[in-house]
C-alpha cells in the first residue's frame, strides 16, 4: 500500500479556538477512509484542509508527495461532495456533471457529453442529464454530486456527511453503493460522518475524533472489539462499563472486577498498556447473555434481576441489577424461537465470559 | 365586516390623491376643480416640448442611473459579506450600514451640505446629489440584496472552486447568476428611489436642477399646474412599473433559488 495523504503535526487555530490538534495521519491509496466523532470535533474541518478550504495554522498537508501548502483549492487533486450537495440550481444535471471539465479545452464537445452520460450511468441517473437540478429529490442530488466530482477522476474523493440529509432506508441503500462505486473507481474516499454504524458498514479503516485529536485509528473490527479508551468505546456501539482494580500485570493481566470477582485476562484485552492500579472493564451487550429455561451453556453465570426491557422485534435489550455492580448490565438478546421476553423483577441468570471483557485505563 | 369597511378606507386614503393625478392631466382646463370640463392630451404635448423640464429629466435619469449602479455595487459587497463571512461585530456593523434607512433626510441634506459647502467648499453639482442618493439608496440594496445572498448555499462557490475555477470564476459562474434577479431589482428600486428624492436633491443641486425640484419650481405659476398632473402621471406609471419589475425578478429569484417567499416590498 502506498501512502497517498499525509498529515504532519497540523493544527489549525480559530483565533483561540483550537480546531486540529497536532494531527499526524497517513491515508493510503485507494482507500475508504472515515473521519468519525460527534459534532465539533474538528472532523469537518480536517476534511476541509484536506479539500485546501482551510489553511492549517502549523503542520504539513501531502497530497501524492506533493506539498499542499501553496497550492489553491482549485488546484488540488481532490474533489468533494458537499453535505449540501451544492448542486447549482440554474444549470441542467447534465451542465452540473460536466461543470468540472470547463477547463479541460483539449477534450471536444462530443467526448465531454459522452463523459457525462457515463458518469451519471455509474451513479444510476442515466437519460438524466437535460433535466433541472432544482428538480430533483435529494437521494438525487447526492448521485448528481457524485457525478459531479467523479467526472474530474480525482486522486481523492471528500465527502462531507454525504447521507446525512437522506431518510434511513435510502441512507443503507447508499451506502451500498458507494461501497460499489468506491471499489468500481479504486479512487481514494474520505468520509466524515458522526454516525458510527456508517463508519463501520463502509470503512477499511476509521479515525476517531474527539475535540480536534484523533482518538483512535483503526479498522472497523479492532475499533469495535478493541476501542482504546472509554470515550471511543462509548461512542462506537453501546458499551457497559464495570469498576475494576490491576492486580499485576505479566504474560496476563490479574483484574479484579466487581462483581465478578478476581479475573485473568490476555494482554491483547488491553489495547493501551496497564498499570497495577484501578482501571475500567468494558464489555458489549451481545457479549453477555440470559440463560432462558431449557437452554444450557458452559460459560459463567451470575445471578441478576431485571430492572428494564426494550423490545426491538429482532432483539430485545434487558437492564439487569446484579449485586456487587453498582450500574445496570445491559444485555441484548437475540429474539429466538421459544425465548419469552422477560418482565421486569423477574430474575435472570446471566452468561459472561471474561474473554469478551476489554480492560481500559 | 367593519375590518373590511376600515380596509376600503384605507386604499381609497392612499390611492385617491393618486388617482386625481390623471384624472386632471388629460382635463380641458387650467384650474384644477371639479367638474372636468373635457378630454385634452395638450399637457402631455406642452411636456414634449419644454426645454428645461427635458435638461431636468435628464439630470435625473443620470443620477438615478448611477446612484443605482453605485449603490447597488455597495450592496453586493455588504450582502455578500454579510451572507458568507463572520467577522467581529458583525451585527453591530451590519446594523450601522442600514441605518440611513431611518434617518430623516433633511438632516442628510442638511450635513451633506455643511460638509460639501463648509468644510471641503466643493461645489454643489449632479455629483453631491449623486453621493447623497448612494448614501440613502444603500440601505435599500442591502436589504434586498441580503435575500439573494441569505437565500445562497455558501458551498456553491466552494464547490465551483472544487472543480478547478478560480474565486472570481466561481462568483461570476455560480454565484452572480444566482443573485442576478436581486441585482436588477435592487437597481430597479434604486433608481426609482433616486428619481423621485426631492429633500436631498433640492439642497444638493447646483446650477441645473432635478425633475422633482423642478417641478416644485413650477408649482408657484397656477397655469403649469396641469402640466405638473401630466408629469406626475407619467412618474406614478413608471415607478409603479419598475416596482413591478423589480418584484416579479425578486420572486422569480427565490423559485429558481428553491426557496419560500419571505416578504420583500410589494
Amino acid at each position: 500500500m502506498t501512502a497517498l495523504i499525509t498529515l504532519t503535526g497540523v493544527n489549525k487555530y480559530y483565533a483561540d479556538y483550537h480546531a486540529l490538534r497536532d494531527i499526524n495521519l497517513t491515508i493510503n491509496a485507494g482507500e475508504f477512509f472515515s473521519l468519525l466523532g460527534p459534532s465539533g470535533c474538528g472532523k469537518t474541518t480536517l476534511l476541509r484542509t484536506i479539500a485546501g478550504f482551510e489553511q492549517v495554522t502549523d503542520g504539513v498537508v501531502m497530497i501524492g508527495g506533493a506539498d499542499m501548502a501553496a497550492v489553491p483549492a482549485n488546484l488540488r487533486p481532490t474533489n468533494m461532495v458537499f453535505q449540501s450537495y451544492a448542486i447549482f440550481p440554474h444549470l441542467s444535471v447534465a451542465e452540473n456533471v460536466a461543470f468540472g471539465l470547463r477547463k479541460s479545452k483539449d477534450i471536444d464537445k462530443q467526448t465531454k457529453a459522452e463523459m457525462v452520460e457515463e458518469a451519471l450511468t455509474m451513479v444510476g441517473l442515466a437519460g438524466y442529464g437535460k433535466r433541472a437540478a432544482h428538480a430533483l429529490s435529494g437521494g438525487q442530488r447526492q448521485r448528481v454530486a457524485l457525478a459531479r466530482a467523479l467526472i474530474l477522476k480525482p486522486k481523492v474523493l471528500l465527502l462531507d456527511e454525504p447521507l446525512s440529509a437522506l431518510d434511513k432506508k435510502m441512507r443503507e441503500q447508499m451506502q451500498v453503493e458507494l461501497i460499489r462505486l468506491q471499489r468500481q473507481v479504486g479512487i481514494t474516499f474520505i468520509l466524515v460522518t458522526h454516525d458510527q454504524e456508517e463508519a463501520l458498514v463502509m470503512s477499511d479503516r476509521i479515525a476517531v475524533m474527539f475535540e480536534g485529536e484523533i482518538g483512535q485509528l483503526a479498522d472497523p473490527e479492532t475499533l469495535y472489539r478493541r476501542p482504546n479508551s472509554r470515550r471511543v468505546a462509548s461512542f462506537i456501539g453501546k458499551m457497559n462499563f464495570l469498576e475494576a482494580e490491576v492486580n499485576a500485570v505479566s504474560d496476563v493481566i490479574a483484574i479484579d472486577v466487581e462483581g465478578l470477582g478476581p479475573l485473568q485476562v490476555s494482554l491483547e484485552q488491553a489495547p493501551e498498556p496497564v498499570k497495577q492500579g484501578p482501571a475500567v472493564v468494558g464489555i458489549r451487550p451481545e457479549t453477555l447473555g440470559i440463560l432462558f429455561e431449557g437452554e444450557t451453556t458452559d460459560r459463567k453465570l451470575i445471578d441478576g434481576v431485571v430492572d428494564e426491557v426494550v423490545y426491538y422485534g429482532d432483539m430485545t435489550y434487558y437492564d439487569i441489577r446484579i449485586k456487587g455492580i453498582s450500574q445496570a448490565i445491559n444485555i441484548a438478546m437475540k429474539n429466538l424461537i421459544g425465548r419469552p421476553v422477560l418482565e421486569v423483577g423477574e430474575a435472570a441468570q446471566v452468561i459472561w465470559d471474561e474473554r469478551a471483557l476489554v480492560v481500559l485505563n | 365586516m367593519s375590518l373590511r369597511i376600515y380596509a376600503i378606507c384605507y386604499l381609497i386614503f392612499l390611492y385617491a390623491p393618486i388617482v386625481l393625478l390623471p384624472l386632471f392631466a388629460f382635463n380641458d382646463a387650467t384650474v384644477i376643480a371639479f367638474p372636468l370640463s373635457g378630454f385634452t392630451t395638450d399637457w402631455f404635448a406642452e411636456l414634449a416640448t419644454n426645454k428645461s423640464l427635458h435638461a431636468a429629466v435628464k439630470n435625473s435619469l443620470f443620477i438615478a442611473f448611477t446612484s443605482a449602479l453605485t449603490s447597488t455595487l455597495l450592496g453586493i459587497c455588504a450582502a455578500r459579506a454579510g451572507a458568507m463571512h463572520r467577522f467581529p461585530l458583525k451585527a453591530g456593523i451590519m446594523g450601522f450600514i442600514m441605518l440611513p434607512l431611518v434617518l430623516p433626510e433633511i438632516i442628510v441634506a442638511v450635513s451633506l451640505l455643511v460638509v460639501v459647502v463648509q468644510i471641503f467648499d466643493w461645489g454643489l453639482s449632479n455629483w453631491t446629489i449623486i453621493a447623497a442618493h448612494v448614501l440613502i439608496c444603500t440601505p435599500f440594496c442591502i436589504a434586498i440584496l441580503n435575500g439573494a445572498f441569505q437565500n445562497l448555499d455558501p458551498s456553491m462557490e466552494e464547490a465551483a472552486m472544487d472543480l478547478g475555477e478560480s474565486r472570481f470564476a466561481a462568483f461570476r459562474l455560480v454565484t452572480l447568476p444566482l443573485v442576478m434577479p436581486g441585482i436588477i431589482s435592487s437597481m430597479l428600486i434604486a433608481f426609482t428611489i433616486s428619481l423621485d428624492e426631492f429633500i436631498i436633491a433640492f439642497f444638493l443641486s447646483g446650477a441645473s436642477p432635478t425633475m422633482p425640484v423642478y417641478i416644485w419650481g413650477l408649482l408657484r405659476f397656477p397655469a403649469s399646474l396641469p402640466v405638473v398632473m401630466a408629469l406626475g402621471t407619467i412618474l406614478v406609471t413608471l415607478s409603479i412599473i419598475l416596482l413591478t419589475i423589480a418584484e416579479l425578478l425578486r420572486r422569480r429569484g427565490m423559485a429558481r433559488a428553491g426557496v419560500k417567499d419571505k416578504g420583500g416590498f410589494l
